[in-house]
């Protein structure tokens, strides 16, 4: 399972980002929480090209090398296949971020761990990014790269 | 010139306790209201607003409102703020003014002085969840004895087609959102005047294809690949006059699908130079019908216009099989002002006058009426069939299930919403899937209340509301309104 | 002051009863009239009335022209009118008992007459379309003078009133009729008027009717493009006519235009010729609760709306045919029955005589219409 991007119908709006940054790290999708008095981060870019945009995030590989590289099995798949990361066991050493090869993978802003794309699955639906879309552009899709 | 006299007319509204900073607002105005400075302050040039709301709807935090700007000129009855700033704009460009869409002038609107009928005791109402109610229409020739061989006829599972828009007009995710919700609700959408993408050909069973003035895009393909054709006389925002796509919507896909160079203006001629009369128009009926091998039938759409009856009448005299009537609420991709607020007359009025003149000559089985410009919801839909009526086109409403707010800028072909451009990014904001369901979710809405009113009134199937003008009853209105209407008044 | 029927539009809730002998023999109007007199509670007393075929073997090639006059006056002119149009053979007033219960009867008398030929020439119609023609411009330009009937060897009798008394008042025990239909109305307004009760009439068709035809004004308006006056606005007239103009005027059969006045659902549609048949005449498609009894002097057909909103029972017994609005108006004149069935929505009774095929004799006038030219 992964979020795919349609470029053909992508606004660039960067909605994603906003929605995605406030459903993590507590602020409970509270985008005015989020921005008015935290430090958000969200967890995909958007990559603009020419006249083309798309949300870059996490493909959760089949076989992921951050998962492999990870020291302290901080990183994990769950039986859904969502790579996650479990902060508690993260030690920041940014080996994942290095070998992940879609550059998804980031330091978080505030402390000595990652953060990345976890599909939203602590909140159990479809993801805040592919939910607050206001073109349709982003979708849940079951193919997965394997690497 | 140095100074535009031009104040805004909008006021845009920023809350800061809401607004994050994140941006939308900027990258989604294309008129470019909005600024984000790298120092994290926002400003904006009003005067560049149009009112489409584009920024306050996708504000995540809803931080914007857009207001009429408050500058009020001293109160005077005549000299209205909209007449003084047009002469300020014609001052400063010596053109003819422009504009979008729809003749939004406060002239009466009969369809709100129409009431419906509804049963009581002496006749049951139905309950369409209940019992079938049947939408199910055909247009065309019904004339032909049943001896003979049927004409060919359209068929409707809701009286509600919709309105020519033309790729250049619109953006061909309209048409493709269109063609989807035509092809679900198994009714039509209409090519308008810009010949027939190679995108949405596959929707031939549910297009009507259009040939006007300018005859762009036509070819005897292009014919046969619909279930019908229209030709296009007039349409209700610009009675009498042709039309221009501006060199800078003609995109190279615009330009392929019309057959002309691209960037080079589209300019539809205000007559058909081969109909100066109406016996030529009888020609053109004729060459269609033998080019489709008499297997479609020809519509023929006009404005309405002063002696409409009779033009009526002539057309289904020279062999037209649907007629078409755009009254002065149609709306349009460009018109000038001074005409699309001028010319015409209420659709309501037309219909009713043409289909009792068509039964008063007794040819009305010959042809097919339906009523375009200014239907905006199901009840205008009911009204309008029980006037007389075979079906209705809907044009403005069907953009605002899209998205459309109406901010009558279409002809800049800066559309926000992504519906009246060919700009490939601001396209993209209209998804056809999103299109298509929207347009899909509104006629089943209607449908739904189309089945309840007519249920209400003791029918059940569309075939005896139409021309049923006892179900309609005048309020407010004079009696020579009333009488051509053919209504009595509530209470009579 | 209260409008007319004719000036305005009054819905009715009503009774409906008919009888046939199907080999032809003759009965006198006691039995229709203890038939319909079951379903008093039915009817309110402002009209009744019944309509009879075989009642003129005497006169059976003419034209009976049953007339209500208002006055004196108004006769005087409609019969100038008529000598102007017809040969009369036999003029004169309708025997009538005169009993308390039936009050404000107007002057009522009939004709049996014959076309003029040279009058039937100068008009250019067909000789029922020259009849009906005359017969329309007498009950919409002549004031005062209203024709109840005009067909052959059939006659209505129609009044404000009970049936039972209407039948009392008109002698109807005196008549032998091989076809009865009767009706009791219950109108929702009184115009007192005797011309806007039931059956209605035009030509040889009668049309007895419980119900309300909500696409009346689609109707209507459909008819008067094919030079239908509709004078009375009655949703009764509007039936008559629509028969008058498919199985008159455009010569379709009987089950054609039970096609046409109840079409089934598109869902439901068996044969592309029903289809067929709802397309070119969607606009005669009758909408609303109705059930009615329609009647030629080869028989009867009877038949509800197309969801069955109003009753309608049907039974027979050897000869006999009956129909009513209520089992009950049946059993109470044959307590013994071979049959009883309750007909469905759109799906009609019909009953004709045994050397009939249809309601009308072999199509008079095939297609032609009085349609202008188009």
């Amino acid at each position: 399972m992964r979020v795919q991007s349609n470029p053909e119908y992508c606004l660039g709006c960067g909605l994603c980002r906003l929605y995605c940054a406030a459903a993590h790290d507590g602020y409970d999708g509270n985008l005015l929480k989020a921005f008015k008095r935290g430090t958000p981060q969200p967890r995909a870019d958007l990559i603009v090209r020419n006249d083309k945009s798309w949300l870059n995030t996490c493909r959760h590989c089949h076989n992921a090398p951050c998962i492999n590289a990870c020291l302290t099995g901080a990183l994990q798949k769950d039986d859904q296949g969502i790579v996650f990361i479990d902060s508690q066991r993260c030690v920041g050493c940014f080996t994942c971020v290095m070998v992940c090869p879609f550059g998804h993978i980031q330091p978080s802003r505030d402390s000595y761990r990652v953060v990345k794309c976890d599909l939203c699955r602590d909140q159990k639906g479809i993801p805040a990014c592919v939910s607050f879309c206001p073109n349709g552009a982003l979708s849940l899709t079951e193919e997965v790269e394997t690497r | 010139m140095t100074l535009s006299l031009l104040t805004p007319a909008f006021s845009v509204g920023r809350n800061e306790e809401r607004c994050i900073r994140c941006g939308v607002c900027v990258n989604q105005c294309i008129n470019q209201v909005h600024h984000l400075d790298e120092d994290g302050f926002m400003w904006v040039t009003e005067k560049n607003c149009v009112g489409c709301h584009r920024c306050a709807v996708l504000c995540p935090t809803q931080a914007l409102t857009i207001t009429r700007f408050p500058l009020d000129f001293r109160p005077n009855q005549y000299w209205s703020a909209d007449s003084l700033r047009e002469i300020y704009r014609q001052a400063e460009s010596g053109g003819v003014l422009l504009t979008g869409m729809g003749n939004p002038r406060p002239y009466r609107s009969y369809f709100d002085h129409l009431l419906l009928n509804a049963s009581q005791v002496t006749n049951p109402s139905i309950d369409p969840l209940r019992e079938p109610m049947e939408l199910t229409t055909y247009l065309g020739d019904h004339s032909a004895g049943l001896s003979e061989a049927e004409k060919p006829l359209l068929k409707l599972e809701i009286p509600v087609m919709f309105s020519a828009m033309s790729y250049g007009a619109v953006s061909l995710n309209v048409q493709k959102s269109l063609a989807r919700a035509a092809r679900e609700m198994v009714t039509y959408w209409n090519t308008g005047e810009g010949g027939l993408h190679d995108e949405v050909k596959e929707y031939a069973d549910c297009t009507i294809v259009q040939v006007a003035s300018g005859r762009f895009g036509v070819s005897p393909d292009y014919l046969n690949n619909a279930a019908a054709i229209e030709i296009k006389i007039g349409q209700g925002a610009k009675p009498g006059i042709g039309g221009h796509l501006p060199a800078e919507k003609v995109s190279p896909g615009v330009a392929q699908t019309r057959m002309i160079p691209a960037w080079s203006d589209a300019i539809s001629p205000a007559p058909h130079h081969d109909i100066y009369s109406i016996e030529d128009l009888a020609q053109l009926i004729e060459t269609i019908k033998v080019a489709t091998d008499f297997q479609k039938p020809v519509a023929v759409k006009v404005a309405a216009v002063h002696n409409i009856s009779a033009i009526a009448s002539g057309i289904v005299r020279a062999g037209a099989d649907i007629v078409a009537i755009d009254g002065f609420r149609g709306a349009t991709g460009a018109a000038p002002l001074r005409i699309r607020d001028n010319i015409g007359i209420p659709i309501e009025m037309a219909i009713a006058q043409v289909d009792q003149r068509l039964r008063d000559e007794g040819i009305r089985p010959k042809a097919s009426l339906v009523s375009a410009g200014g239907i905006r919801n199901s009840a205008d839909v009911v009204k309008i069939l029980a006037l007389g009526a075979d079906a209705v086109y809907i044009g403005t409403a069907a953009l605002v299930a899209l998205g459309c707010h109406l901010c009558q800028t279409c002809f800049t072909g800066r559309c926000n919403w992504g519906i009246a451009t060919t700009d490939r990014q601001l396209s993209k904001r209209l998804n056809p899937e999103i299109g298509a369901m929207r347009a899909i979710n509104l006629l089943k809405a209607w449908e739904h209340e189309i089945k309840e009113m007519m249920g209400g009134m003791g029918i059940n199937a569309v075939d005896s509301l139409r021309g049923n003008r006892l179900m309609l009853k005048g309020i407010g209105l004079e009696q020579h309104e009333l009488d051509l209407l053919g209504v009595s008044p509530a209470g009579a | 002051m209260l409008k007319l029927e004719g000036d305005i539009r009054i819905p009715a809730g009503c009774a409906i009863a008919a009888v046939l002998n199907r080999s032809g023999q003759r009965f006198d109007g006691s039995t229709i009239i203890a038939s319909i007199a079951t379903m008093h509670k039915r009817s309110n007393g402002l009209g009744g009335g019944f309509a009879a075929y075989g009642v003129y073997p005497q006169y059976r090639d003419h034209y009976a022209l049953h007339i209500f006059y208002d006055d004196a006056g108004a006769q005087q002119m409609c019969e100038r009118y008529l000598m102007h149009h017809f040969r009369i053979t036999e003029r004169e007033p309708v025997p009538v008992r005169y009993t308390r219960k039936i009050a404000r009867a107007p002057l009522i008398w009939r004709y049996f007459a014959l076309p003029r030929e040279d009058s039937l020439s100068r008009q250019q119609l067909g000789e029922e379309d020259f009849v009906a023609a005359v017969v329309m411009t007498i009950n919409s330009d002549l004031g005062g003078a209203y024709v109840v009937s005009s067909g052959r060897n059939m006659a209505a009798f129609k009044g404000e009133g009970y049936p039972e008394d209407i039948g009392e008042f008109f002698r109807l025990e005196e008549y032998q009729a091989y076809l009865w239909t009767a009706h009791g109305r219950f109108p929702t307004n009184t115009p007192g008027w005797w011309g806007g009760a039931h059956p209605f009439t035009l030509l040889n068709w009668s049309v007895v009717h419980n119900g309300e035809i909500s696409s009346y004004s689609t109707n209507r308006r459909y008819l008067e493009m094919y030079g239908y006056k509709i004078s009375l606005q009655t949703d009764t007239e509007v039936i008559a006519y629509a028969f008058d103009f498919l199985m008159r005027k455009e010569g379709l059969s009987l089950e054609d235009a039970i096609d046409v006045i109840a079409a089934p659902f598109w869902s439901k549609l068996d044969r592309e010729r029903q289809a067929r048949l709802r397309r070119r005449y969607a606009s005669l498609l009758l909408n609303g609760p109705f059930s009615i009894i329609v009647a030629t002097n080869n028989g009867l057909i009877a038949v509800n709306d197309r969801i069955k909103l109003r009753p309608l029972v049907a039974a027979s017994r050897n000869e006999y045919l009956y129909v009513a609005s209520e089992e009950a108006a049946i059993r109470a004149v044959a307590p013994v029955l071979d049959r009883t069935w309750s007909p469905g929505g759109g799906e009609p009774v019909i009953g004709l005589l045994h050397n009939q095929e249809g309601l009308l004799e072999a199509p008079s006038t095939g297609l032609e219409t009085n349609a202008r030219s188009a």
